[in-house]
């Protein structure tokens, strides 16, 4: 019964995207005025069915209802309740259900904060955006309904994938989706601007906040996802450059550069045809990403060859999703004219070479990812490409590009002085210099890596300081003058100040964990030590134990580190019978210096218990960092919201309501 | 010129998609089975508890037989279970066994409870076998040609529609060409 409320749901909510989106662009055409708020109203609606559908989804995941076929191949009824719902979204059908209802929470968002200004632009947005939902949803009911029915229904279930029985991967996918989902959204208002024929700066204005959620959440997303396998997985690898990991990253570059230009565009109104064509690729990267990687071309295993129909119905939703609006695209941008002109010093200059970087970043990620594709559709043979291509060609153009983002930050719009920076900037390029030289110094000498890495953080971070000290006039003034200061600075401002700072502290903490970590392993039997890298670690004990649905072996560590007692440590191994696989759950000691990593294995006889540990220096910064990054993200949109209200007062294009930089 | 450069984006694209269009019509459950066209690699299992005979891949050659890999642990070999039961039945085919990763005692167990289909059943505890066979999990199912030759390897579970649809046509595809 539940079932068929949820199926019917999901069908209701097909045929409303389906009516919005073609009763919108009719009314459009009429010119009728209702339309408006018709398409509020379906936003809405669509929205409550959707979550209705997934409310049921829910309810028999919690009650175990096998003769439902996703719960009965991917739950159980002895796993904890936190899973059972986690589980919701742990599976191909859940998971694009949840792909849906995000896609009509961003849809019915944007009926609740659209102002009645630019009605025809909005009302576009929404038919692109309802045309979106019915594709899914028809995905969804025609190959993947999540509301299949299973007869008869078995005795128990089959248990979800214990990796993914985490609370890091419970929340991970809920966020990630909320990115590239959210990016749906500012393409939307790019076909509508293409339809329209126009583009300016009040449309940046408008689509800065979704475009600045989507990628702070997606930022949050990736990082839950690294953490994940950071903690989950085993050896503490937070990347692997795997097509899945690519999948997110890609759409985040993409969704960086967009951000950046967005700025232009809204500052200067010029790069448009570039800003456009970066909205639609970062969602057309979103959209790839999301099916193509995960479901199947390229990692074989899972599902889609099972039934080919799937992967023929997501194609089919690219090719008309994504090749529809480059049509669009190749038609329409010819007609959007730049105002604004710039000369190479300025502003403007830095974030089109930020563009030009990143952009080439996506592409060799981009190429990465599917190259292996390419050569077995082309040849018998497959191949592999991993960390060494990603290190010897994204690494560096990184670097080449953290090196211009303070620069950036504190040239002029329009035309900037270069001598005023290079004085301001010197500080900082000394202290760069300086940490470089004692990281190279002290640290691993072999790993030039470390030191660049360390110095380019310290460049950016004290970049970033220098560039707020001169906005508050630090120093400069009495501090309370610089205080006020600093609480009148847009929070646009404060949010690039503290995005650049994250991305400091994130370059360290990746430099700190993939230059200087050291392992070692060893055969122990309780009682006997080992040592690495200054601490020392001794097995206490190990003995069995009996989990909720598995059964674990657990190793209990006591750790010192020269004659001081870190405390103990407890690794785990665990066995679920019902899937007949094994999890390791390593023992973290986690310090604002670094992490001691612990993991036990399965033990051989006479030998004891293998046991692996590893030092990650700096490696909790690596959360910090991100987390201060998407924090940056959230800052610059609420500053939105103060300007809105004086938009219409402001001049379009020139308004310098920013102090001079 | 400009408008020309507007088009790049697209046909880059439309190429892109023509390629995943390609990669879609390589089933990756059909693909990776070295064995195919080659012969079975030899073993020679012994029997699962309370039983007198193991199965040796020698046991394989003058007929053609299915191969099934099974364990009393593996969910869904008890959904294939009634399928194999009226193969067995129907006398089509003759079906031999690997009992692969089974704790002595327990695949007689599930074999009496749940009845036999299997004319042999080797005894592949360790997993060796299963190896040289390159299973990826249970069930998994090859067609071995009366010269011992696999001929076909199916993962997973043989439903009804798969073995009518192509299981069946190829086993009775096989066998007239066995016959001289």
């Amino acid at each position: 019964m539940i079932a068929e409320l949820g199926q019917f749901a999901l069908i209701l909510a097909f045929v409303v995207a389906l009516a919005q989106s073609v009763l919108t662009l009719v009314g459009l055409k009429l010119g009728d005025p209702v339309i408006h708020a018709y398409a509020r109203a379906g936003a809405l609606t669509q929205f409550v069915l959707l979550a209705a559908a997934f409310a049921c989804l829910t309810v028999l995941f919690a009650m175990s209802d096998f003769s439902a076929l996703v719960v009965a191949e991917n739950s159980h009824t002895d796993k904890p309740l936190i899973y059972k719902l986690t589980g919701v979204w742990g599976n191909h059908e859940g998971s694009m259900l949840l792909w849906a209802l995000i896609l009509a929470a961003y849809t019915a968002a944007l009926a609740l904060a659209a102002k009645p200004v630019e009605a025809r632009l909005i009302s576009l947005t929404f038919s692109v955006q309802s045309l979106i939902t019915a594709a899914f949803t028809a995905f969804l009911i025609f190959t993947s309904n999540p509301f299949a029915r299973l007869f008869p229904a078995p005795q128990n279930g089959q248990d979800l994938n214990p990796l993914l029985q985490d609370p890091g991967l419970a929340s991970h996918p809920p966020m990630l989706y909320a990115g590239y989902v959210g990016f749906s959204i500012t393409f939307a208002f790019a076909v509508a601007a293409l339809i329209e024929g126009r583009v300016d700066a009040r449309w940046a204005r408008i689509v800065r906040p979704w475009a600045l959620t989507a990628w702070s959440f997606l930022t949050i997303g990736i990082a839950l996802g690294a953490s994940w396998a950071y903690y989950e997985l085993g050896w503490g690898g937070w990347w692997a450059w795997d097509p899945v990991e690519n999948a997110s990253l890609m759409p985040w570059l993409a969704g960086t550069a967009f951000i950046h230009s967005l700025r232009v565009m809204e500052k200067r109104d010029t790069l448009k045809a570039w800003t456009i064509l970066l909205a639609l690729f970062t969602f057309s990267l979103s959209l790839a990403g999301t099916f193509l990687v995960r479901s199947g071309v390229i990692t074989s295993v899972h599902a889609f060859a099972v039934d080919p129909t799937r992967g023929v119905f997501i194609l089919g939703i690219l090719v008309a999703v994504i090749g529809g609006s480059l049509v669009l695209f190749a038609l329409r941008a010819g007609h959007l004219r730049p105002t604004g002109v710039f000369s190479v010093v300025s502003r403007e200059s830095t974030l089109l070479v930020n563009n030009l970087f990143i952009g080439a970043a996506c592409f060799l990620v981009f190429f990465g990812t599917f190259y292996p594709l390419f050569v077995t559709t082309v040849s018998d043979e497959t191949i592999t490409v991993g960390a060494p291509f990603y290190n010897s060609t994204f690494n560096p153009l990184m670097g080449v590009l953290f090196i211009l983002v303070p620069i950036s930050g504190m040239l002029a719009w329009k035309r900037g002085k270069l001598d005023r920076i290079v004085r301001l900037l010197t500080p900082a390029a000394i202290a760069a210099l300086a940490a470089a030289l004692l990281a190279f110094w002290i640290a691993d000498r072999t790993r030039i890596a470390g030191a660049l890495g360390t110095g380019l953080a310290v460049w950016i971070a004290l970049g970033v300081l220098i560039d707020l000290s001169q906005r508050i006039k630090l120093f400069n003034q009495p501090l309370a003058a610089s205080l006020s200061r600093a609480r009148n600075l847009p929070l646009g401002i404060w949010g690039m100040i503290v995005a650049h700072f994250g991305l400091a502290v994130t370059v360290f903490a990746i430099t700190g964990v993939s230059a200087w970590k050291q392992e070692a392993s060893a055969f122990l039997m309780p009682g006997q030590s080992m040592r690495m890298g200054g601490y020392t670690l001794t097995l206490e004990d190990a003995r069995r134990e009996d989990g909720a649905n598995y059964i674990t072996e657990i190793g209990e560590f006591s750790a010192a580190r020269g004659q001081r007692d870190m405390g103990q440590l407890l690794a785990e191994r665990r066995y679920y019978q019902v899937r007949q696989m094994s999890t390791t759950e390593s023992a973290i000691r986690t310090r604002a210096t670094g992490d001691l990593y612990v993991t036990i294995g399965e033990p051989v006889a006479e030998r004891g218990w293998p046991v692996h540990a590893y030092v990650y220096p700096f490696a909790m910064w690596l959360w910090i960092g991100s987390a201060i990054l998407a924090l940056g993200g959230f800052l610059s949109i609420a500053d939105r919201g103060r300007r809105a209200l004086t938009a219409r007062k402001d001049k379009p294009a020139d308004g310098q309501e920013e102090v001079q930089a | 010129m400009t408008r020309l450069v507007l088009f790049l984006p697209l046909i880059g694209f439309l190429v892109m998609a023509v390629y995943f269009g390609l990669g879609l019509r390589e089933d990756p459950s059909e693909i990776p089975s070295q064995l195919i066209e080659r012969e079975l690699p030899a073993f020679d299992l012994p029997p699962i508890e309370g039983f007198e005979t193991g199965l040796a891949s020698t046991d394989l050659v003058g007929q053609v037989s299915l191969l099934n890999v099974f364990g009393s642990w593996c969910p869904p070999c008890a959904v294939e279970h009634p399928m194999l039961m009226q193969i067995a039945r129907s006398g089509v085919v003759p079906i031999y066994g690997i009992d692969w990763k089974d704790p002595p005692g327990a695949g007689s167990a599930w074999l009496e409870r749940h009845g036999n289909p299997y004319q042999r059943v080797g005894d592949d505890a360790a997993g060796r076998t299963a190896i040289d066979l390159g299973i990826t999990g249970a069930p998994e199912t090859f067609i071995i040609d009366h010269t011992g030759r696999v001929r076909y390897r199916h993962v997973g579970v043989i439903t009804d529609e798969i073995w009518t649809g192509t299981l069946r046509p190829l086993v009775e595809h096989l066998q007239a060409e066995a016959r001289p």
